[in-house]
């Protein structure tokens, strides 16, 4: 299981923190020894990159997502946090695109073999969402939980210190509501803002939160600012359209494996891997050695993979999920339904990243209305 | 393999781009000479021995006649024969011709279009002899050359995945092009292989390592057609580049240049 909420019975009250002491934010955080990585703009997008100075904030700007198409826009006014869920997730920061997790030499006794160390300094995450804070709950149970424990995850994931943001907003692809992960952020961050017309209403999630907070310009929220603060989360849940009915999912999907719905969807499909790429729950990676000429050095190095790849699924003797639509309804049965069986949680939290980031614009609540619809 | 394999790289139709590369693996290069005996590499080299060989890169398509003859005896005298880059393996730009009149390009480009001896059409090296591996791009990565190398010497298969350029695209964190700012992007069907250069600099994908491992290109080109796009420039995009006369990339530009049923042309 996760960590439980340590501090949800012990919350401090909430506090304000004027705008421009954002800045004090996030010195304390790289004080403290964190790489602090957030919101910037970058190739028409708001990625997730580090940070030094809340001048690289995406502050006035937002985004319109709809299946297929991500635009930046221009908002009417100054926020830092007014946008959307975008192509990067924290996956990347805790779950590494590539690492390399051991070495060999060749000695003259024979081959030597080492663990290689990961390196990387302490992550502060600052702008998490709710459906993100869940996303690292799920893949909390895939890499520290299951049997087998990931070195590099869990090493990343207790030290990552987590500011998270409640949203104010929601795209037309956001889902969190029907996956019971947000709009509002209710556990697992240290810090927790929400971004108020004047300031940010400043709340401790731990302990450690709690020491951070200790050198912070704080003051004392007054009435007017938690009634704000409600009305900002209130409009995210207002503005959260899109849903995905949960009744019974497991057993619908699982039972509708034969659906001609697959062999449609396969048609528009690409396989091309970007849907379990953004999303912050898919776990998978594949394993090299990788030797160099001499052949006296060898690494064994990691990739995220996809489920998506021909070659994924290739066993002695040939390849397992040899069509696009195999391969599609593994990734959409896994993700709705065995992940329940496996992990005992959906690994769906309604983000949208994989409905906005598929090239040609596949929506996975209209796949499964389609099944429920027309029981195969 | 013998315990210093013999080496000859052979060029057909092509820039000679390809085994460049094998010249600007700088740093490798020397252990590479000590691990194999290069005996034919007349782009490095004035020696030349005859085969057999353990193993030989071919760069370029077949064009011409002295060509047919050639590459049979290059399959007679290799072991392993390994095509490098997009000519090699897909018959490369100048298969262009092959929706054309290679007679009237002839007339004119040259004044005595009959001193010219070439076949009508340009194809990749698998259409004419049993080739064991082929190594995509245009030109090729020399770190996946020497992936192919490494390989052979090991007794092993070269890995080198198959998947869409997407996937890279997501692992250096860069943002799809197509989602993001509409671009238009070859990367969903084509191979991976070059890092997914071009979306990093905010460019589309065109395909320079051909089509990917069981390509949906019917979904990419409705796509590109749903964002504006003319069939006809969905077929240039796909024809025009060094890889338009792959299989599965001449399927598909083929396909949009029939008219619809009943319908008009297209523009």
């Amino acid at each position: 299981m996760p960590p439980a909420d340590s501090a949800a019975s012990s919350r401090l009250p909430p506090q304000l923190l004027a705008k421009e002491d954002l800045q004090a934010l996030l010195d304390a955080l790289r004080r403290a020894g964190y790489r602090v990585v957030g919101p910037r703009l970058s190739q028409g997008a708001i990625v997730i990159d580090e940070l030094t100075d809340i001048a690289e904030l995406p502050r006035g700007w937002t985004d319109e997502q709809v299946a297929g198409q991500y635009r930046l826009q221009r908002r009417p006014d100054e926020a830092y946090f007014g946008y959307n869920v975008g192509p990067h997730s924290w996956k990347q920061f805790l779950f590494p695109p590539q690492a390399t997790v051991a070495a060999a030499e060749r000695t003259a006794e024979g081959w030597e073999l080492r663990t290689v160390d990961d390196q990387q300094p302490p992550y502060a995450f600052l702008g998490a969402r709710a459906c993100d804070l869940a996303a690292i709950a799920v893949q909390d149970r895939t890499f520290i939980h299951a049997q087998y424990a990931d070195p590099i995850y869990r090493r990343r994931r207790a030290e990552a210190f987590i500011v998270a943001v409640d949203c104010g907003q929601a795209a037309s692809t956001c889902f969190c509501a029907s996956m019971n992960t947000g709009p509002a952020c209710r556990q697992g961050f240290d810090l927790l803002l929400t971004e108020l017309a004047g300031a940010f209403l400043f709340e401790v999630g731990t302990p450690r939160g709690a020491a951070l907070a200790a050198g912070l310009p704080l003051r004392p929220a007054d009435e007017a600012a938690l009634a704000e603060a409600a009305a900002v989360r209130q409009q995210a849940v207002a503005q959260v359209s899109k849903q995905l009915d949960t009744t019974d999912i497991r057993q619908v999907l699982l039972g509708s494996l034969e659906h001609p719905r697959w062999s449609q969807v396969a048609e528009r499909c690409l396989s091309c891997t970007n849907c379990t790429m953004v999303c912050p729950t898919c776990f998978c990676s594949s394993v090299r050695e990788v030797g160099d000429l001499s052949g006296e050095h060898v690494e064994r190095q990691r990739e995220w993979d996809s489920c998506f790849n021909v070659d994924f699924s290739y066993l002695s003797g040939g390849i397992v999920r040899n069509q696009i639509r195999a391969r599609y309804r593994q990734w959409l049965t896994h993700k709705l339904a065995s992940w329940i069986d496996q992990f005992d949680v959906s690994g769906c939290v309604g983000c949208g990243r994989c409905i906005t980031w598929c090239p040609v614009g596949i929506d996975l609540t209209e796949e499964v209305a389609a099944i429920r619809e027309e029981p195969a | 393999m013998a315990a210093c394999p013999r080496l000859a790289v052979f060029k057909f139709a092509s820039c000679d781009g390809c085994q460049l590369s094998l010249l600007s693996l700088e740093d490798e290069l020397l252990t590479v000479a000590d691990r194999l005996d290069i005996v034919y590499f007349l782009e490095a080299t004035s020696r030349v021995e005859p085969g057999p060989y353990d193993i030989a890169l071919v760069e370029g398509s077949i064009t011409t006649p002295d060509d047919l003859a050639r590459i049979e005896q290059v399959r007679r005298d290799a072991k392993y024969l390994v095509t490098i880059g997009a000519c090699a393996t897909a018959g490369g730009i100048q298969a262009l011709r092959n929706w054309g009149d290679s007679a009237e390009f002839l007339r004119a480009v040259y004044a005595t279009p009959s001193y010219i001896e070439s076949l009508a059409t340009s194809t990749p090296i698998s259409a004419h002899v049993r080739v064991d591996f082929e190594l995509r791009g245009c030109p090729i990565d020399k770190y996946q050359l020497l992936e192919v190398l490494q390989a052979l010497l090991a007794g092993r298969r070269p890995r080198l995945p198959a998947h869409s350029v997407c996937l890279d695209c997501k692992r250096r964190g860069t943002v799809c092009v197509v989602v993001a700012q509409g671009v238009p992007c070859l990367g969903p069907v084509t191979h991976a292989g070059c890092g997914a250069i071009c979306p990093s600099y905010d460019r589309g994908c065109y395909g320079c390592y051909g089509p990917c491992a069981q390509p949906n290109l019917a979904s990419l080109t409705a796509q590109l057609g749903a964002n504006g796009a003319t069939p006809r420039e969905t077929i240039v995009q796909l024809r025009s580049s060094f890889n338009g006369y792959a299989a599965e990339i001449r399927a598909e530009s083929d396909r949009l240049e029939l008219p619809p049923p009943g319908g008009a042309p297209h523009g």
